[in-house]
């Protein structure tokens, strides 16, 4: 039986974690490389990191982490921010990235999600979509992380770039991210039913009982989260756990 | 012993040179080349896939005399080949993913779609499935059944002689996962993605 994974996801800024992991028995905090290695030694199921640097000068360094991560953790490692280009996937792919999270460039141009499918295989192309509720069951597409409004109603973009060869939907609800209330389980279940490709659900986790109503009542394959982890509230294992224990399957 | 990862330009191998180059450490010179002539000095081969079928055959066909040079190494020589998702796959006469495509030949049989029962199931396949050890096979050795390995595919092989099945997963229906057929192997998940486990089958594959 197919497990639902759990993802942790780790905020990188000009080479740096952000809101990273606080356990004592790190060496330096802000190092990616050594976060990972922990996630990925507790279990976790597949490694994301966000590149949220500003400037252009630094979008090396992401590239960099990405090439030292992937000599140590031999689970999936996806990054994602700032992937415009053929060449920004084709740099992160050899670099040692396992797939790619598209967001503001597939709002902008899907063909780029088609050419990009068709390029490097479905497996690899993850787009991010950032959803805002409109009205009752009603939700916009926004880019730029959640600043800009694109007027695009996010169950036909998503069934759009269904079409167009990603493999994956990173569902964000920009209404819950960093509220610690949940997910919009709303919002998740509107997508799972409308497509038939997997979606990770991601903004809101505060409790381990948000994870399970992701999974359970959201319809989400995977969950991804930062905030529980990087505080140390909770831990991998507590999670895979704790959702075992009701009955949801995890990779133990 | 040396050890030689296919790189036919179909693709990222970056996992895969990345995990063989761990589990190989100071045991095993690893190249990682399409040159023929060191193909065939290579006591073993890696012949990653990924990507459509169609697109894997058509860059291993561009690459002239690499086809020849494969089924040398693996159906006259008997050496060790091991093939990872499509590059398994291929292993099959037909494939029917992008076009209807003719594979290598070198297990009768065909690889389609997985039958999503009328979208029932999520595709592609993505994730953490438990393996299902149908019979023994030297690259499990140490490996528990039911161990999670990681998967990412959308199309399956079917084999016609059920017996070269060294594991199943369940997705959907009983998926094939594994075969061994005295020297070719392959696996449809990804062991260089699949933790400690995966590095433990790359190791097995490298002791033979």
């Amino acid at each position: 039986m197919l497990k639902n994974r759990i993802i942790p996801c780790l905020d990188v800024k000009d080479g740096r974690v952000v809101k990273g992991i606080n356990f004592v028995e790190l060496k330096d905090a802000g190092d990616p490389v050594e976060q990972a290695k922990i996630y990925s030694d507790s279990g976790a199921d597949e490694i994301c990191f966000l590149d949220i640097t500003a400037s252009n000068e630094n979008r090396e360094t992401i590239i960099d982490i990405v090439r030292k991560t992937a000599k140590e953790c031999f689970v999936p490692l996806t990054v994602g921010g700032g992937v415009r280009t053929i060449q920004n996937i084709t740099d992160l792919l050899l670099a040692g990235a396992d797939k790619v999270s598209i967001n503001t460039a597939a709002v902008k141009n899907v063909d780029f999600v088609k050419e990009a499918s068709k390029k490097f295989g479905s497996q690899c192309i993850v787009v991010a979509i950032d959803a805002k509720k409109v009205s009752d069951n009603k939700w916009e597409v926004f880019t730029h992380g959640g600043r800009n409004k694109t007027g695009i109603d996010v169950v036909k973009f998503a069934k759009k770039v269904e079409e167009n060869g990603a493999g994956e939907i990173l569902l964000t609800s920009m209404d819950k991210d960093g509220t610690k209330s949940g997910y919009d389980i709303d919002l998740l279940k509107t997508i799972t039913n409308s497509t038939n490709i997997p979606v990770i659900a991601s903004g809101g986790v505060g409790s381990l009982d948000h994870l399970y109503d992701g999974i359970v009542k959201g319809g989400a394959s995977a969950v991804l989260a930062a905030s529980i982890f990087h505080y140390g509230e909770y831990k991998i294992k507590d999670a895979k756990e704790y959702l075992n224990s009701k009955n949801v399957s995890v990779r133990l | 012993m040396n050890v030689t990862i296919v790189d036919y330009q179909s693709g990222n191998i970056s996992s895969v040179i990345n995990s063989f180059a761990e589990a190989a450490k100071g045991k095993v010179n690893l190249e990682v080349t399409s040159d023929i002539n060191k193909i065939k000095s290579s006591d073993k081969i890696v012949l990653p896939g990924q990507g459509s079928f169609k697109s894997c055959v058509d860059s291993l066909n561009r690459i002239s005399g690499l086809v020849d040079t494969l089924k040398e190494f693996s159906m006259t020589n008997k050496k060790p080949l091991l093939g990872i998702c499509v590059g398994l796959q291929m292993f099959a006469d037909v494939g029917y993913e992008e076009a209807e495509t003719k594979g290598l030949g070198w297990i009768p049989g065909k690889v389609s779609k997985i039958d999503n029962q009328k979208g029932k199931f999520k595709l592609p396949h993505i994730g953490w499935n438990e393996i299902e050890i149908q019979k023994e096979s030297k690259i499990f050795k140490d490996i528990k059944n039911k161990s999670h390995m990681y998967f990412v595919h959308s199309y399956e092989f079917i084999p016609e002689d059920k017996s070269v099945i060294s594991a199943t997963t369940d997705y959907s229906s009983k998926i094939v996962c594994s075969v061994e057929k005295d020297n070719l192997f392959g696996t449809q998940f990804h062991p260089e993605k699949s933790d400690k486990i995966g590095l433990k089958m790359i190791d097995n594959f490298l002791k033979l």
